[in-house]
């Protein structure tokens, strides 16, 4: 146990190894200085044909896709040329999306539920990407895309319903609040267990090849779950099959109170790591809606007309929280969110929007306010349906319900039991 | 068995944290790693401090891959280090699960004990915090089915720390799981009424030093001569609760491991009351009840006056808003024990 012991394996003309640990350059108190973050010129990335292969463009993973410049301006080779009507239209989703966020976040705060998530500042990302896909496209998202059922204009009810597991929820309050699950609308239940959602992607883009469908998969992740395995084994699968799948890793550079170094962000890209599957990958400025539009759309050709997968590594930041169950006061600077080169998403599309002359700042202003007002309205028609903990929402021996197909014995013997103890009991809650 | 007397107030959280803090400057080899522990502390605080304390290089954060983080305990292990792996909840410790079954359990076995794996590996798990069913699972009876491996469940501050160090100290793989709903006090099961704090308990007085409690050794908490219930974790403190209301004069043993178990205890104890209960959050099915039950019915049949009782979980997922429903309390409880009381 003595640290003056020299054991004999230790070679004297050998300097000793050192273990390296990663540690990010900002933590509470420290003055945040962003400079060292390389971000190239927007408009300054090419743009390969989608019929190349991936190996001809792998520097891509090391550069960055961005559309929108400093001056609100669409530049370069992938500026997407969207019509002002389509650009107003993801204006408005990401704004929606950030009034949800603020209106359940206070929910929870007041006792309504007992968890939610936000995607401050990662709205592009789910969004925009939600534009660049078809509608029957199949996502296969993580907890941070409500911005895809936001997009697809699912009611804002209905996600409100599950996350006060009310009466009306669908899920039937079985899954915890904000892990929907909507195949209406082509949105694959979320869940708790990260990544496992990447080779499940897979497998329904190579059902759907095999089947000579027309639809493609998307899959979402953060950039800590590309450390799980599922990551890993879903690559292999997407190269060896070329399926048609895109996979976005979100690095919003946080994975609760770990930086991206610990998913191996100092070492190369997010994007990199496709390189080695010797699949496409794209590096995005993800607080550039139009850099993800046509980046997405650019995958979806690829994947569509059998050129297989396509990797994009979305570079964000994540503005707040990890979840409400989480301070990030503790372990990161509290000016790293203002002092993101990326800026903000929603002011760049506006500045875009502004720039060309197709918007202003009064109406964005009363944009702001009529979305606060219904989400404040679709509240007040989700709380009708009841909050979470006051009261049963569910019947009770619902509880049983949907573990299989069929009940088995044994599970309709322990929901009599269940009911014959509720009766007992003479709780409130038998007598319902 | 304490090498200092002093002893402060703790909650479960502190305790474990003091385990490791205790054996980590007693044992330079021992190193804690896993999601989210090092700078941050934990995401429920229990490896607060410690990397301030003992550096980076033995108390770090991980990449997110459960997989990743009991293979390269192992590995460690392996090299001669006591590594203590935090799983962030247990409902994550699936993806590790080929490492500690195919790897951790077998190592020793396999390789005639050339090579070891000293890891102890800690886990939030067990329901009653709203957490849905990625946040509330109880899978001990996946790991006691594993032969190889240890299973280690504290039911209180002391003991956790005291199993704590005794399950650092040990040359197998151990699983040492702790029960969420009782990091701050010994809930009682009725989830309407106020917890009471551990700091109100006495076994929140805490040895600040070393000590340990011998893995193996079941705890008899409360002596009985009406029947005999067998519990862990959480269901200890509802099992107390629901006897001390009913009035029945249960003896009450707190298991503490699972494997290997106190047989000897739990034996004299059936032979005695001549009843038995058995209570876990644990769904039923295969759950560990299963196991206590064949043992007692293998080993005290002539002695029993009543069917052995299993009250717990369902074989359900954990609900999220249904949880209350689904929790063994003190409801299902009282009508067991009013069964098995039937003749008496
Ligand atoms: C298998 C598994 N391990 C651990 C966790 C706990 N956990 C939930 S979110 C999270 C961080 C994920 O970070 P990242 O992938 O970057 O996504 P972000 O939250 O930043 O969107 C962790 C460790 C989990 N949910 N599932
Ligand atoms: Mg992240």
């Amino acid at each position: 146990m003595a640290s003056d012991r020299v054991p004999a394996h230790l070679k004297p003309n050998l300097p000793p190894l050192s273990l390296y640990v990663p540690e990010p350059k900002f933590r509470p108190g420290d003055t945040v200085d962003f400079t060292q973050v390389a971000i190239p010129a927007a408009g300054e990335t090419r743009r390969p044909d989608t019929a190349d292969r991936a190996d001809s463009f792998t520097d891509l993973a090391y550069q960055m896709v961005r559309v929108l410049d400093e001056n609100g301006q669409a530049v370069g080779p992938w500026n997407p040329r969207l019509s002002p009507d389509m650009l107003r239209a993801m204006l408005r989703s990401m704004a929606l999306v950030r009034a949800f966020d603020e209106r359940m976040f206070r929910a929870q705060r007041q006792g309504k539920t007992s968890f939610y998530m936000k995607c401050t500042g990662e709205e592009a990302v789910a969004v925009a990407a939600a534009f660049a896909l078809d509608y029957e496209d199949m996502c296969f998202p993580s907890y941070r895309q409500q911005g895809l059922l936001i997009a697809r204009g699912w009611s804002m009810v209905d996600m409100m319903n599950q996350i006060y597991s009310n009466t009306a929820d669908r899920l039937h309050g079985k899954q915890l609040p904000i892990m929907y699950s909507v195949k209406e609308a082509g949105f694959f239940s979320i869940s708790g267990n990260l990544a496992t959602q990447y080779p499940q992607a897979v497998g329904w883009a190579m059902a759907s090849a095999a089947k000579g469908d027309t639809r493609i998969a998307a899959t979402w992740c953060g950039e800590g779950s590309t450390a799980e395995g599922d990551f890993h084994s879903a690559c292999t699968f997407a190269s060896v099959y070329r399926a048609p799948v895109i996979f976005n890793v979100v690095n919003n550079q946080w994975a609760i109170s770990s930086f991206s170094g610990f998913a191996g962000a100092e070492s190369t890209t997010f994007a990199a790591r496709a390189v080695g599957y010797g699949i496409a990958g794209l590096r995005v400025d993800g607080n550039d809606a139009l850099a993800v539009y046509a980046a997405t759309a650019w995958a979806a050709e690829r994947a569509r007309t059998n050129q297989g997968p396509t990797l994009i590594e979305h570079f964000t930041y994540r503005a707040e929280g990890h979840s409400t169950s989480d301070d990030p006061g503790q372990y990161r600077s509290a000016g790293e969110p203002t002092a993101w080169p990326l800026g903000d998403p929603i002011a760049r599309l506006k500045d875009h929007l502004i720039a060309i002359g197709e918007w202003d700042e009064e109406r964005h202003a009363a944009q702001d306010k009529d979305l606060a007002e219904q989400v404040k309205a679709a509240q007040k028609e989700a709380e009708a349906n009841g909050v979470l903990g006051h009261g049963l929402h569910q019947p009770l021996d619902s509880l049983f319900d949907g573990v299989f197909e069929e009940m088995p014995w044994h599970l309709r013997e322990q929901q009599a039991q269940m009911i014959a103890e509720e009766t007992a009991s003479g709780r409130p809650w038998a007598r319902k | 068995m304490t090498d200092t007397p002093e002893s402060t107030r703790m909650n479960m959280i502190q305790a474990i944290n003091s385990a490791m803090d205790v054996m980590m400057d007693r044992d330079p080899d021992i190193v804690v790693m896993g999601e989210d522990v090092g700078y941050f502390g934990g995401v429920f605080r229990a490896t607060a401090g410690l990397q301030s304390k003992y550096g980076k290089t033995r108390v770090f954060d991980t990449p997110i891959t459960e997989c990743g983080i009991i293979g390269v305990a192992v590995g460690m292990g392996a090299y001669g280090l006591r590594p203590v792996p935090e799983i962030q909840f247990a409902d994550y410790i699936y993806p590790a699960l080929d490492q500690l079954v195919s790897e951790a359990a077998r190592l020793r076995y396999r390789s005639a004990g050339e090579f070891t794996a000293p890891i102890t590996v800690r886990s939030p798990f067990g329901g009653g915090i709203f957490g849905g069913q990625t946040h509330s699972q109880s899978p001990e009876g996946i790991f006691t089915h594993v032969s190889g491996i240890k299973t280690v469940i504290p039911s209180t501050p002391y003991d956790a720390k005291g199993l704590l160090i005794a399950a650092i100290e040990d040359n197998d793989p151990t699983i040492f799981f702790e029960p969420k709903r009782i990091y701050n006090g010994p809930f009682d099961g009725h989830w309407d009424r106020p917890t009471q704090n551990w700091s109100q308990h006495p076994a929140g007085d805490v040895p600040t030093g070393y000590y340990k409690i011998e893995l193996g050794k079941a705890k008899v908490v409360r002596p009985g001569e009406a029947l005999t219930i067998l519990a862990y974790g959480t269901m200890v403190h509802v099992a107390l609760s629901v006897i001390a209301e009913a009035g029945v004069d249960a003896e009450v043993i707190d298991l503490r491991t699972l494997v290997p178990l106190d047989i000897e205890t739990i034996e004299a104890s059936v032979q005695k009351t001549g009843r038995c209960m058995i209570v876990h959050e644990a769904t039923r099915t295969s759950g560990f009840g299963a196991e206590l039950s064949a043992l007692v019915q293998e080993r005290c049949f002539y002695h029993l006056e009543a069917p052995i009782e299993r009250v717990t979980g369902f074989d359900t997922p954990y609900p999220h808003s249904l949880e209350w429903a689904y929790f063994p309390g003190p409801v299902r409880i009282g009508e067991a024990l009013k069964k098995i009381m039937k003749d008496a």
